[in-house]
């Protein structure tokens, strides 16, 4: 009765081994490599370009172990850390030897040192979590009613132009809150600028009003409108971001929306935690204003917003600029440090085609006016730069102001990088040094060794054969846990860590209940086969029903928990199937091959039980 | 081997009064503690900014807080597993809004002693760590809505009710000693409460398992035997596997070092209580809510399950 059909041992020694085979990339460990990938869409990483990066290390007498070209880019190990980074100095200064022009990112990275043949058949070892590997990790929120109020800002300005075009006479465009109030004298113009403005209007919500003798149109955006440009705002966010992380030449970056409005960064391995913040944190916009002659000379601040500026002297004056802008940060196509014609540091710019058009018409109209560029840092806006427009210019100028070289380099970085559509703010962030990342996987892992042991040694002094069985299905469970997490790339963190520690703590009760039933059904005096057959058979039911509690508080944790307790909870849930898995079919089968094709067994090693 | 020899069935229900007069001391002490002291939850749930820093030498905790208090920083700063190591931490109102502080901080400390090393650094802006406590109680809820319905039905209301409040008031218990004891209550220590109570639910399910079992084998008994009886049969599994579990948790108290030590401390005090809660609170409150006999053997067909399945040791 206790037989297994050939089947079924066969399929348990395929789950064994595979469990073997993808658990075995964790023990290799990793070699130092440099990774190259592309920035940008027009730059590609081919087999041209590796030949390009082979023959300069060639050059250098650098040797690589191996190279691996993908999708991701390519990949190249090198014998140790000295090389590695002679290496990427060589790579660099081949293929970007000015970064802020290079189409290319040259990073430092580990790779996992196990065989060619794991990785083709997605052997990989797990994917650590920051907390084991040293890194950050920035939660953005996205402030999604500033995207809005850019918006009808903008919207503002197109309005005002359509209505001078058309030789419409309009007593004035002002937003309030997320209204814009269009207002005029007579109800004639207003109905004309209806008419002629519905193109443009399409996103907004129009009301007609009336305030004292005037006729307003009472403009708002559509939901369905605002619901579009938020999600344009953190798509353009994410994809601004990504540029600034390239810039760090970070191996393995992780950008991600999360939930509405919220954007989540990782950045593995970094060390040089204060530059990344200092370029992911700069939620700065870029914005092109003129500035208001008229509330310059009175010092009016009526209908004009007013920016700080630093004088040469350290002083700062007050700039008064039109609320409307000329230009958004998003026109901006490039930006490079520089230095103008007296030799002064400044940041040559250059537009997109619309932002071109419009400088064009601008700088034509206001000849001899002030301009003024203003950065708008975390929500705090610093004219940068004013200056009188000297003539007419397009889509490529220079912006000076009071800059020292260094920052002139940062301000084109920032610029190049892509402005924000909306700003952002940190709201959670996590840095973990490399040393503590060492600790942990080497505290937790100990823990888990240790534990495993003790109860290797209880089961098989308590439960004597039964008993190591027993404890060789729990390592098989470890063993498919493994596999399984290396398998599905889910991230490791140190509570997942405790995760594996504490299912295996748990794992072993299904061998309990059963070991437990078959000692009763010996005492009750069944005969060994049948008690085997009876031990498993009946402690099923209750097996099951334990693991699905434990289960729900694992999906419960799975659902709503985030970071540190998402991690727990992956490692908790998997632990949950895996072990259901090895302490019943697995032990099972082992038992069977030991006693079921046994003609007679007299009695089973499963300890004393000869007392009732 | 064999640790428990019990060859007569122990009288658990006789005592059912005195164990629920127990339970109800130290759930309304638990209470007690968490309403007067309240949790001392990490910045995780408060918003704030947590580093820990690392030392060549055994760090001086005074010289680092008076160094922060010079340069304007109101802290918490102690020893972290260590005496080399120390942990700072900032709440969210005392001026931590901005993201910098941790950056400022550590320039602060390296300006009075230049060999010191960031190890970690967690910031909480507050409008997060309310989402956090937010999600923690609903998957609390969640929890313990799930396990009483699939309670219900497997066995009965009457079984999945007592679970449920002999396993909450685990709960309670564990909050209330992180209360009294003002330990850290951080996510970790949240996801070791809820994996408690997925847990120690299974002891109920053994009892309960064995109880239905007992009810239709001993025909005569009535319905306290019929538990002591249950409870008897299961004790020896119950702290077995209770015990191995322990080992475990055991082993990250002393090896997990002091990132997992109130996980793991969270984790004992679940087990303890578990194993006395959901055998000696769960089965007298079924007593009480009027399980019986009948509800388990007259209509067969309802419950679905034949006397062979299901009931084990």
């Amino acid at each position: 009765m206790n037989r297994f059909p050939v089947w079924v041992y066969a399929l348990v020694g395929l789950c064994v081994l595979a469990g073997a085979l993808f658990t075995s990339p964790n023990f290799y460990g990793e070699s130092p490599a440099v990774q190259v990938s592309s920035i940008r869409a027009s730059t590609r990483v081919d087999a041209a370009l590796l030949a390009r990066i082979e023959a300069a290390l060639k050059t250098a007498d650098i040797r690589p172990t191996g190279a691996v070209l993908d999708e991701s880019g390519i990949r190249l190990r090198f014998p140790d850390i000295d090389t590695q980074l002679k290496a990427k100095d060589a790579i660099s200064q081949e293929v970007a030897p000015d970064p802020a022009t290079a189409g290319y990112v040259v990073a430092p990275n580990l790779l996992s040192a196990s065989p060619s043949w794991m990785r083709s058949v997605y052997a990989r070892p797990m994917y650590l979590g920051l907390d084991l590997r040293g890194g950050v990790h920035f939660l953005l929120q996205v402030d999604l009613q500033a995207a809005l109020t850019k918006r009808l800002d903008a919207l503002s300005g197109a309005l005002r132009a359509q209505l001078r075009d058309k030789g419409i006479r309009h007593g004035g465009i002002v937003r309030e809150g997320q209204v814009l109030n269009l207002r005029f004298r007579e109800a004639g113009a207003r109905d004309a600028a209806r008419s002629a403005l519905a193109p443009e209007l399409e996103d907004l919500e129009i009301q007609e009003a009336q305030d004292g003798a005037d006729f307003l149109l009472r403009a708002r955006l559509k939901p369905e409108a605002e619901k579009r440009l938020q999600e344009s705002a953190v798509k353009q966010n994410i994809v601004t971001l990504a540029n600034r992380v390239n810039e760090l030449g970070v191996a393995e970056p992780v950008i991600q929306q999360q939930g509405l409005d919220r954007i989540v960064v990782q950045l593995p391995g970094v060390q040089d935690v204060t530059r990344a913040k200092e370029i992911l944190g700069r939620t700065a916009t870029l914005e092109v204003r003129l500035v208001d002659m008229e509330a310059m000379a009175s010092g009016s601040t009526l209908n004009v917003d007013v920016f700080p500026e630093r004088q040469r002297d350290g002083k700062v004056t007050q700039v008064p600029t039109r609320k409307q802008v000329v230009i958004t940060g998003d026109h901006f196509t490039g930006a490079q440090a520089t230095f103008d014609q007296d030799g002064r540091p400044a940041v040559a710019v250059e537009l997109d085609q619309t932002g071109g058009r419009v400088m064009r018409q601008v700088t034509r109209e206001q000849l001899k006016k002030l301009m003024a560029i203003v950065l708008f840092e975390k929500g705090r806006g610093e004219a940068i730069s004013v200056a009188t427009i000297q003539g007419e210019f397009g889509s490529r100028f220079q912006i000076t102001g009071l800059f020292s070289p260094e920052e002139t380099t940062t301000l084109a970085l920032l610029i190049r990088a892509g402005s924000l559509a909306a700003p952002m703010d940190i709201v959670e962030e996590r840095i973990v040094g490399p040393s503590l990342g060492r600790d942990n996987i080497e505290k937790g892992f100990n823990a888990t060794r240790w534990g495993f042991l003790a109860i290797v040694v209880f089961m098989s002094v308590y439960y004597s054969l039964f008993g190591v069985i027993s404890s060789v299905a729990l390592g098989i469970n470890l063993l498919f846990l493994i596999a399984l997490l290396s398998l599905l790339q889910a991230t490791l963190t140190l509570p997942g860590i405790a995760a594996i520690a504490l299912t295996l703590g748990m794992a072993i009760d299904a061998n309990v209940l059963i070991n437990e039933r078959i000692r009763e059904e010996l005492r009750g005096g069944a005969t060994p086969q049948a008690a085997i057959a009876a031990g498993y058979e009946r402690a099923w039911g209750t097996i099951l029903d334990s693991n699905i509690t434990t289960l729900i508080a694992g999906l419960a944790l799975l659902i709503f928990g985030t970071g540190p307790v998402r991690g727990f909870a992956v490692v908790h849930c998997l632990g949950i199937l895996t072990s259901i898995f090895s302490s019943v079919v697995v032990s099972r089968a082992i038992v069977n091959l030991v006693y079921g094709h046994r003609r007679k067994v007299q009695r089973l090693m499963i300890g004393d039980t000869a007392w009732k | 081997m064999e640790f428990f020899k019990i060859r007569r069935t122990i009288p658990f229900m006789r005592y059912a009064l005195v164990f629920n007069i127990i339970s109800v001391i130290t759930f309304l002490l638990a209470v007690f503690f968490l309403a007067t002291r309240g949790l001392n939850f990490s910045v995780e749930f408060t918003g704030g900014t947590l580093i820990e820093v690392s030392y060549q030498q055994s760090a001086d905790v005074d010289r680092v807080r008076q160094t922060l208090e010079r340069a304007g920083y109101k802290a918490e700063v102690q020893n972290f597993g260590s005496s080399r190591d120390v942990l700072i931490r900032m709440h969210a109102e005392q001026g931590a809004s901005s993201a910098d502080v941790s950056q400022k901080v550590l320039g602060v400390l390296k300006k009075d002693n230049h060999a010191v090393e960031l190890r970690r650094v967690e910031f909480v802006g507050p409008q997060v760590g309310e989402e956090l406590a937010e999600y923690g109680a609903l998957a609390l809820l969640v929890t313990a809505v799930g396990i009483v319905l699939y309670l219900w039905m497997r066995f009965e209301w009457r079984f999945g009710l007592s679970a449920i409040v002999a396993n909450l008031h685990d709960v309670v218990i564990i909050l209330g000693c992180f209360a009294f004891f003002q330990w850290e209550f951080s996510l970790p220590v949240l996801a070791a409460v809820l994996a408690v109570l997925g847990y120690s639910v299974n002891e109920s399910v053994v009892v309960f398992d064995r109880v239905r079992e007992m009810f239709r084998k001993l025909r005569k008994a009535s319905v306290p035997e019929v538990i002591d009886t249950a409870i008897t049969g299961t004790i020896s599994r119950t702290i077995i596997t209770h015990g191995s579990t322990q080992v475990m948790v055991t082993t990250m108290l002393i090896f997990g070092g002091p990132a997992l030590h109130y996980f793991a401390l969270a984790l004992t005090i679940g087990i303890l209580f578990g194993i006395y809660s959901s055998v000696l609170v769960a089965s007298p409150l079924v007593m009480w809510l009027g399980v019986n006999r009948a509800q388990f053997v007259r209509p067969p067909k309802k419950t679905g399950r034949d006397e062979h399945d299901g009931a084990v040791v």
